[in-house]
């Protein structure tokens, strides 16, 4: 008798116990969804709806005025045949392949200049990190300006020492060059970011490499890249990133070295001067938007850019899973 | 290879590289100085002392353009945007640093690809949106979406909270805090540096964005930024250098004087960003 009570005391309170438990999860869930609401929310609207958006549209035709349209292949065929794709990709790779590792190089360079002083680091750190703060358009401008080509303090120096300058942010050839030489000049937040990875490395390493006879050398090679190498790729793929959506500066040079003033087509009739060959990816699909009013072409060039920015970010997930 | 031993030579030759790195990063902006007090005809020239000085090469920024205007749709696009960032996205930081729940690691994933994601790609929807509530040719859909936080600040946030150990806030549950009291009475003065850099980081993006105010505000003037306002400038008086390089400087000025005030707290934030693997 005694010991039924028992039982039926213990199933009581396990029930009551039980209730108050899914009590509890149910409020911690409350709790949570309380922080997270606002953020949940802005990912449907800024992240679901609008891809979901850019497929369907991708598949459409129609602009400001008229509705979209289904017309089923039409601009994926034509997005197979439109030259200025393959221009307009052609020099986003471009600058992919050569800013991304010039302006990784250089902040690495700086990097290990800087993490070699013992004083003056700080005055030093201040000095290159400056540009990186100049906001993209007065840097663009300050560089056409740098390099005119004529009467430019480049090229007034170059001529002193007896050198005919090139015509930089005027010449098809030299354009994109003219462009990295803007991006080497922000370098300042990956070398800060480099900086504190070179100065975490544990110096008992580099005292046991130099112990087994390594140099400088080895010692970069086998002690300083592999602790760093995390911070490298993550930059790599960040640089990549932001090179995919390179937009201001290319339109700001083209506009301004271009030398017309703006008509009808606002700033982007100059766009990808001189002879096309600062049209990056976006800048195209900002002209077939909102100056042709193509928003369903539009749409198919945006889901070509998420397709690739989505293999660059999957890279990154993979590599950096332990931070997730 | 140990500093102790190093040569003098060493010690020069570092110094000597260093100050060379130094002229180059600051020419730029000492030639945009210099040209900035010459006269509209001198700017022309290849000379690159100003032979005469023309400080009233400023006040002609100021008459010719609606500069004050284009400072403060800059300073509230700014400010706006930070506030409401920040409202939104330090409780979210919080909630996946600090709290357990399921599915968390998947909307920190997706959180990551908004990062990740190039602003163009949705930009045509979102355009669309904007023009249906009547929204476009103002800064206004650039700082709204700020309310449901912001994915790099939400990124940020949680790699610095992510480093203040756990003990303080069981501390606070212990003595029966909630956990919005949690955030707000432990967790926020301890995470002040990093609160600090994430509004850093959004105040310096919004104020030198370019792409969203050229996208919504082209065709309504009122509404420019300094950036849009600078990049129309040079085309709207073609070869004026002078009064360009006045103009230019004075856009980079607001940005040099926040960081010098704050400079400790942003080197702080930027070395947060290079996250470790």
């Amino acid at each position: 008798m005694v010991a039924v009570t028992a039982k039926r005391a213990g199933r009581a309170t396990s029930a009551a116990g039980a209730a108050t438990l899914r009590q509890r999860r149910r409020r911690d869930r409350l709790t949570v969804l309380s922080f997270m609401a606002p953020v949940l929310l802005g990912l449907l609207v800024f992240l679901v709806y609008p891809l979901v958006a850019s497929v369907y549209f991708s598949f459409t035709t129609f602009d400001l005025v008229n509705a979209p349209r289904w017309v089923g292949l039409r601009n994926w065929e034509h997005l197979l045949q439109d030259p200025n794709v393959r221009k307009a990709a052609a020099n986003t790779l471009w600058l992919v392949v050569v800013l991304v590792p010039a302006r990784m190089l250089g902040a690495l360079a700086t990097g290990l200049l800087l993490a070699r002083f013992k004083r003056g680091a700080g005055v030093y750190r201040t000095l290159f990190y400056l540009p990186a703060l100049a906001p993209p358009v007065a840097a663009t401008l300050a560089f056409v300006f740098l390099f005119k080509p004529g009467t430019g303090p480049v090229n007034t120096l170059l001529a002193d020492l007896g050198i005919q300058g090139p015509l930089w942010f005027n010449s098809p050839e030299w354009a994109k060059p003219s462009l990295v030489l803007l991006g080497l000049w922000g370098i300042g937040d990956l070398m800060i970011i480099f900086l504190a990875a070179l100065l975490d490395v544990p110096k008992e390493q580099y005292e046991a490499a130099s112990l087994d006879g390594a140099n400088a050398v080895h010692q970069f090679r086998y002690v300083t890249l592999p602790n760093i190498a995390p911070v490298l790729l993550f930059a790599a793929v960040t640089g990549v990133i932001q090179t995919l959506q390179y937009f201001t500066q290319a339109a700001v040079a083209a506009s301004v070295a271009s030398g017309q003033a703006t008509t009808g087509g606002g700033i982007s009739s100059t766009f990808g001067y001189p002879e096309g060959s600062t049209f990056t990816y976006p800048l195209w699909l900002y002209v077939v938007g909102f100056r042709y009013g193509a928003l369903g072409y539009a749409n198919t060039l945006a889901v070509v850019l998420f397709v690739v920015a989505a293999a660059v970010t999957v890279v990154m997930l993979r590599r950096f899973r332990s931070f997730l | 290879m140990s500093p102790l031993n190093e040569t003098k030579l060493a010690f020069v030759a570092r110094h000597a590289i260093a100050i060379a790195l130094s002229v180059m990063f600051l020419c730029p902006i000492v030639f945009l100085a210099l040209t900035s007090f010459m006269s509209s005809d001198q700017s022309l020239t290849a000379n690159l002392w100003p032979t005469a000085w023309h400080p009233g090469n400023y006040a002609e920024v100021f008459a010719r353009t609606p500069l004050p205007r284009y400072l403060l749709n800059t300073a509230l696009y700014a400010t706006f945007a930070t506030l409401f960032m920040l409202l939104a996205s330090v409780p979210a930081a919080y909630a996946l640093a600090k709290l357990r729940w399921r599915g968390r690691t998947t909307i920190f994933v997706a959180i990551v690809c908004m990062m990740m994601l190039p602003p163009q790609v949705t930009t045509v929807p979102l355009y669309l949106m904007w023009a249906d509530y009547g929204l476009t040719g103002s800064l206004w859909p650039l700082v709204l979406p700020m309310l449901l936080g912001d994915a790099f600040s939400i990124f940020l946030l949680r790699q610095f909270l992510l480093t203040i150990p756990d003990e303080y806030l069981d501390a606070a549950r212990v003595d029966g805090c909630g956990e919005w009291r949690t955030l707000l009475r432990v967790v926020l003065p301890m995470a002040k540096p990093g609160i600090a850099a994430a509004a850093m980081f959004q105040f310096f993006y919004a104020w030198n964005d370019y792409y969203g105010p050229l996208l919504y505000t082209s065709e309504n003037e009122s509404a420019w930024t300094l950036s849009l306002g600078l990049a129309s400038f040079r085309t709207l008086h073609a070869v004026q250098w002078n009064i360009v390089s006045a103009a230019t400087l004075l856009t980079m000025v607001p940005i040099v004087v926040v960081f010098f005030f704050a400079q400790k707290a942003f080197v702080q934030g930027v070395t947060l960003t290079g996250v470790k693997g």
